[in-house]
């Protein structure tokens, strides 16, 4: 893909309207053009500061009984339905209190030369990147680079590409058995991903190391898919997966546990 | 998409004409005020806007054969709306954002935002997206509120306005280009 054909289509882009055959040549350029990357940022940003700032106006409950009395409707029928209409409005905002995340995200694009560039987009841009880094692992068909159901392989193939060992857990006893192993970069880092499957539904749980001893598990739902994240024995975990979150959480659970369980062996 | 799946099959099983109508159309009244509400300036114009809506779409109903309900009533609405702005009657030159202030009060009632200092930053960078959504012409301003706060398709939005989806994708882009341009604008004149 060209780059005149790349800049017009990253909106779609932005907003996952692509065939997956096109995605997969505009990241391609995507990857070799600054201009591009720009663009998307700007795309990106300004599509979240939107979906989470701009109002959403709605009617009074006298006007929607008046409208129905009108129309001689059935006044008790009359009801709208209440759909989340942002993407991250719930679970993101209330578990996370992040408005001011938000907030931070839309200094940097209004005053994004002066002072406030350094303020924390951090939560914000690293949950969007992890996933994206999830979804782009499903389309280009490309969650594992080492393949093999067996930890005892897994484990070994990432000695040597990273600095840390990440714990690997063998769940297939609970339906969630491991699919191989691959390195991702997030935040500029190279990280441990091991992969599960439930029912056909991939995981990716990403490992790296943390500065935290331990931390409580914690929600968020981001463009639909779930992720959990908590901290063990100072390593960061991070699940996401479009499994239902109790789901998630339980596998979320097992992992910890045995994390745990394998440290007092 | 399994919701409109859900709301067909509802629909088909009503006896009635009105049971349909309530049924299929409105539930979508949300969704209705909104854009009708972003597209005028003040309240009362968008409820005319939408009651309007409503009674032609109840007269039009006969041709409503049970596809996506809101892609049909937002383009019902869009009309009505366009209709009223060339003749005029739309209170389009009266400028002014005393809703929008006041609105503010409600947005920024959260539980998390206990930070006095905060609250006014960020109703204050609220009232600022609000207002560069307003200086947005209007062909760009719809588009920007039925992609991101209707969560509409780039096809669902193709049909609304009966424009080519290449053309949704451009006037998107153009239009959060746009909107980034005028809030720095914005700002720097702030300063």
């Amino acid at each position: 893909m060209n780059h005149q054909e790349a800049i017009i289509l990253l909106p779609a882009y932005v907003d996952k309207e692509l065939s997956l055959s096109e995605s997969v040549d505009l990241e391609m350029h995507l990857n070799s053009c600054d201009e591009c990357k720009r663009e998307y940022d700007e795309q990106l940003q300004m599509s979240i500061l939107i979906k989470n700032m701009a109002r959403n106006y709605e009617p009074t409950q006298e006007f929607i009984q008046n409208l129905g009395m009108k129309l001689s409707l059935e006044p008790n029928k009359v009801q709208p339905i209440k759909l989340p209409k942002r993407f991250m409005e719930l679970n993101w905002f209330n578990t996370w209190g992040n408005k001011g995340l938000v907030f931070a995200s839309f200094l940097a694009i209004v005053w994004s030369t002066s002072l406030f560039l350094t303020l924390p987009t951090a939560q914000e841009k690293f949950t969007e990147e992890l996933v994206a880094s999830h979804v782009r692992s499903l389309e280009v068909d490309h969650l594992s680079d080492v393949i093999s159901t067996d930890q005892h392989t897994v484990k070994p193939w990432f000695i040597g590409k990273l600095d840390y060992s990440p714990p690997i857990v063998d769940l297939a006893s609970i339906d969630y058995p491991i699919e191989g192993g691959r390195l991702d970069y997030i935040n500029s880092k190279a990280v441990a991903v091991v992969v599960y499957r439930h029912n056909k539904h991939p995981i990716n749980l990403y490992i790296w190391p943390s500065n935290n001893k331990e931390s409580d598990m914690q929600e968020v739902t981001k463009n639909g898919y779930k992720l959990v994240h908590w901290v063990t024995d100072y390593m960061s975990y991070w699940a996401i997966s479009d499994l239902d979150s109790e789901k998630l959480l339980a596998f979320s659970r097992s992992i910890e546990v045995r994390v745990k369980e394998s440290q007092k062996s | 998409l399994v919701l409109h799946e859900d709301t067909r099959k509802i629909y088909m099983n009503e006896p009635t004409k009105k049971l349909r109508f309530q049924t299929a159309i409105m539930p979508h009244i949300d969704s209705a005020f909104n854009l009708a509400r972003w597209l005028t300036r003040g309240h009362q114009d968008a409820e005319d806007i939408v009651q309007e809506s409503y009674l032609s779409a109840y007269n039009y109903f006969d041709g409503f054969r049970g596809e996506d309900g809101r892609v049909w009533l937002l383009g019902i609405v869009r009309n009505t709306f366009y209709t009223w702005y060339q003749k005029g009657k739309v209170n389009n030159q009266h400028t002014q954002y005393e809703e929008e202030l006041h609105s503010l009060n409600e947005v920024a009632d959260e539980p998390n935002s206990s930070n006095p200092e905060r609250i006014l930053i960020q109703k204050d960078s609220q009232r600022l997206l609000q207002q560069a959504m307003r200086e947005l012409p209007i062909e760009f301003r719809e588009v920007m509120v039925m992609r991101e706060l209707e969560n509409l398709s780039y096809k669902q939005i193709a049909e609304i306005i009966q424009i080519p989806i290449g053309t949704v994708m451009s006037r998107i882009g153009r239009g959060r280009k746009q909107l980034a341009a005028i809030l720095t604008e914005k700002n720097g004149s702030a300063k």
